[in-house]
């Protein structure tokens, strides 16, 4: 398969994305959401889950949260390009939602390929969120590791175990876990607030998210809620990962495009040594090094959700890129629009730091840089031998 | 190569069949000699002599030229050029040896010349008859280019050039240049005028042609003399002190950016081209540093992986840019076009140097050296692309006050 030269980005794709970026201008400009998330500065303060449920409500009603489910389970089903497009909108805002979790649940869903996963995946298309229950202690991105173990009989299996990093953990209405059984790993659909499951929610950096551990001890479920059996779920995710990359990738070009405008206005009327601070070459071409490494991770997105519209057999190595490239440029957005914005940067009142946050956060889920360029290296070079 | 997605007009799918059907049978054999890697290199009659007939060939049959009008020698299509850029480059063809002129001299006459130059120059320049310079930096003028000093003086209907130019590729093939001169010095951009001037005619007459020699030790590039040197005033181009807007629409072309599409048989395809980052992988495996294999060498690794995740995003970035909805700006992808490549292709031999080690050191006439010492070689060049046709210093200038719109440096 070939990918078309536009990546597929047509009318429908435009229409979305603009009316995704007006509607979220009107929404969220950087005042409500520094009122909706930073009302609490104290390091200590109590882990807190922060977000605008209403603008989700008409979020679903615009048929934006079920995008990435499939039309004939009731979703919109819209192309990798477009939803790639529409969450670099949501990061523009670093929109605080369970949009990320539960895309990201839809394509691992939609991978299953099980009567059990889509019947979830038609449980999400009514509106219900879902989230992934995937990474253990260690923060492995490996689709077989998981420090939850499943023990499955004819009729049930029964969940005990830890999962770490749950990201949106209490936005969400359903955990996919990831757990693990003598036949291998196994993907099975549980409620949030089923007997025995307990989020315990961490406290982190970014304002913009809510993140827990989950625990389960005991948890039944229903076979019919088994949506990859053992030994199936890791290529349920192994399949969805590219889609993950990218979506993740996408939000931070999103987010980055924020803090070059951003910081690219403030140079340009902060004034020193009688001038704007933009005239100096040491502002002005680090800035330009802003958009030249938002360009290509943007370029390098499109490129992976096309990859996954139209040639899936190019889109692990094409995720891979794109999060690479999106987390170092991620990096160096984030620590320049801090710097550029000089002392006024440093305070908690000015809005970088919401975005800067945001990034660091984003930066390692799913692997941080030189991790997908060492996966990277493995299937362009091959394996590296152990000790040299 | 582009079956889908962006629609092509008729006349272009018609003209892709034709080009492809022409280059089927007539593309050059090898070259007798080793070709430099870029045109602006070439310094040997044999060079010449294989890639101007090549050019000449590729004219008579409409690939060169395709969108210039026929009056002036072109084939009177539009958006085919591009066409027979792509199908060119896909066959591997070699290199048009008349760069300065197609890239830079002969979009600027078009725009800015009379219709009694458009006729007289621009078919000789796409039929290679004639081969162009250009003069436009001087010994004190770089980067501040609107600094030039050599100076042209009226003289009744004729005008009288002083000065001197340098870092003048082709020079000493040329019949032509093209040269910014200073007709004014009370005012710096408004104090300079556009001319064409006679090179090869006037040697020892006016001009005088030094070859210089780069870093690496070759020559290809040369500084030009011009000593009382008097033309007709019908090689004006545009206005007296119009000369920098018209310099503009030289470097916008030279920088890839022009509404001109620049006839380009590009000698290779992209992937094959010198400074593809995907070649330091088999440099890698074929090589040994610090006594071990580089391709097991964990850092090595990463920075290869990085340069080639830079290049590809770069490369998807030229395939960004046609599409409505994913650019809020063209130029800002298209002013990036000569950093990058300049700067990727420095950093793929910086690499390929460390990837080779103590090899490295071996530079081309070294019987052991690995790969013939093309990479230091590389490395050596890749200065000159980052410094010529706009330093990237002033390129990140250009980028972040014409796109970013940040306070102008001056």
């Amino acid at each position: 398969m070939t990918q078309p030269k536009d990546f597929g980005f047509g009318v429908e794709e435009q229409l979305l994305q603009t009316e995704a970026r007006k509607f979220f201008k009107k929404q969220l400009d950087e005042l409500t959401l520094m009122e909706l998330v930073g009302g609490n500065s104290d390091p200590h303060r109590d882990s807190e889950c922060l977000w605008d449920e209403k603008m989700w409500e008409q979020m679903a009603d615009l048929g934006w949260t079920t995008m990435a489910v499939p039309e004939a389970f009731g979703g919109t089903g819209m192309s990798g390009v477009a939803v790639a497009s529409f969450i670099e909108e949501t990061g523009r805002v670093a929109l605080p939602s369970p949009l990320m979790a539960t895309v990201n649940s839809s394509y691992v869903l939609s991978a299953c390929g099980t009567d059990e996963a889509d019947s979830v995946l038609k449980e999400i298309a009514g509106d219900k969120t879902a989230g992934l229950a995937i990474t253990n202690q260690k923060g492995s991105w490996c689709s077989m590791d998981t420090d939850v173990s499943a023990v499955v009989t004819e009729d049930k299996a029964t969940l005990n175990g830890m999962a770490w990093f749950v990201q949106d953990a209490r936005k969400v209405d359903l955990f996919l876990v990831k757990a693990e059984s003598e036949a291998g790993i196994g993907l099975y659909a549980v409620s949030a607030d089923a007997p025995g499951v307990t989020i315990l929610p961490d406290s982190i950096v970014d304002l913009t998210r809510d993140q827990a551990r989950v625990n389960f001890e005991g948890v039944a479920i229903g076979a019919d809620k088994i949506v990859a059996a053992p030994g199936k779920g890791n290529l349920a995710l192994d399949a969805a990962e590219p889609a993950i990359l990218t979506m993740i990738s996408a939000d931070m070009c999103g987010a980055a495009e924020w803090q070059l405008q951003t910081t690219v206005a403030y140079a340009k009327t902060r004034m020193q040594f009688e001038r704007p601070i933009g005239f100096f070459q040491a502002v002005k071409h680090p800035v330009v090094n802003m958009m030249i490494m938002i360009d290509c991770a943007r370029s390098l997105v499109f490129n992976a959700a096309c990859a996954i519209d139209h040639e899936p057999e190019q889109a692990k190595a094409a995720a891979h890129m794109a999060k690479a490239a999106a987390s170092d440029m991620a990096a160096f957005c984030s620590g320049r629009s801090v710097q550029y914005h000089g002392g006024m940067g440093f305070t908690w009142e000015c809005f970088v730091h919401l975005f800067f946050k945001r990034q660091i956060h984003n930066q390692v889920l799913f692997g941080d840089a030189a991790y997908h360029r060492a996966e990277l290296a493995e299937m362009l070079i091959g394996p590296l031998v152990a000790g040299g | 190569m582009s079956e889908k997605g962006k629609k092509e007009s008729p006349e272009q799918i018609e003209f892709r069949e034709y080009c492809r059907e022409w280059l089927s049978k007539n593309t050059p054999g090898d070259p007798p000699v080793r070709l430099p890697q870029m045109a602006i290199e070439i310094t040997t009659q044999a060079e010449m002599d294989y890639l101007v007939p090549w050019q000449k060939a590729a004219w008579e049959a409409g690939l060169c030229g395709a969108d210039y009008p026929k009056a002036y020698g072109g084939g009177g299509r539009t958006g085919c050029q591009l066409i027979a850029n792509e199908e060119m480059q896909r066959v591997g063809t070699p290199y048009f040896p008349n760069v300065i002129a197609l890239g830079m001299a002969a979009p600027t006459i078009l725009h800015h010349g009379s219709e009694e130059l458009k006729k007289r120059f621009i078919p000789k320049i796409l039929s290679c008859e004639e081969i162009w310079c250009q003069g436009f930096s001087e010994p004190d003028a770089g980067s501040d280019l609107a600094s030039v000093q050599t100076f042209a003086e009226r003289a009744g209907d004729n005008w009288v050039i002083n000065g001197q130019k340098i870092w003048t590729s082709l020079a000493t093939f040329s019949s032509w240049m093209i040269i910014l001169c200073r007709t004014d010095r009370s005012v710096k951009h408004k104090g300079l005028t556009y001319f064409i001037v006679p090179i090869e005619s006037y040697i020892g007459k006016g001009i005088e042609v030094r070859p210089l020699i780069k870093i690496t030790g070759e020559t290809g590039f040369n500084e030009v003399f011009l000593t009382d040197l008097e033309i007709p005033d019908k090689y004006r181009l545009d206005d007296v002190g119009n000369g920098w807007s018209v310099a503009m629409t030289t470097l916008i072309h030279e920088r890839g950016a022009g509404p001109m599409v620049t006839p380009s048989a590009g000698g290779r395809r992209a992937d094959d081209a010198p400074g593809n980052a995907m070649d330091l992988i088999d440099l890698a495996r074929q090589s040994e540093r610090n006594g071990r294999p580089a391709a097991e060498d964990p850092v090595i690794r990463d920075r290869m992986i990085e340069l080639i995740i830079r290049q590809k995003g770069f490369r998807q970035s030229i395939r960004r840019v046609r599409v409505k909805g994913l650019v809020d700006n063209p130029m800002r992808i298209g002013l990036q076009g000569k950093l990058l490549f300049t700067e990727i292709a420095q950093e793929v031999s910086a690499l390929a140097l460390e990837i080779e080690g103590a090899a490295s050191t071996l530079f081309m006439n070294d019987e052991n050296a690995p790969n013939k010492g093309q990479w230091p070689l590389m490395y050596l060049n890749s200065y000159g692309m980052t410094i010529a046709a706009g330093t990237s210093e002033v390129l990140r200038n250009i980028l972040g006050e014409r796109v970013l719109g940040m306070p102008k440096t001056k």
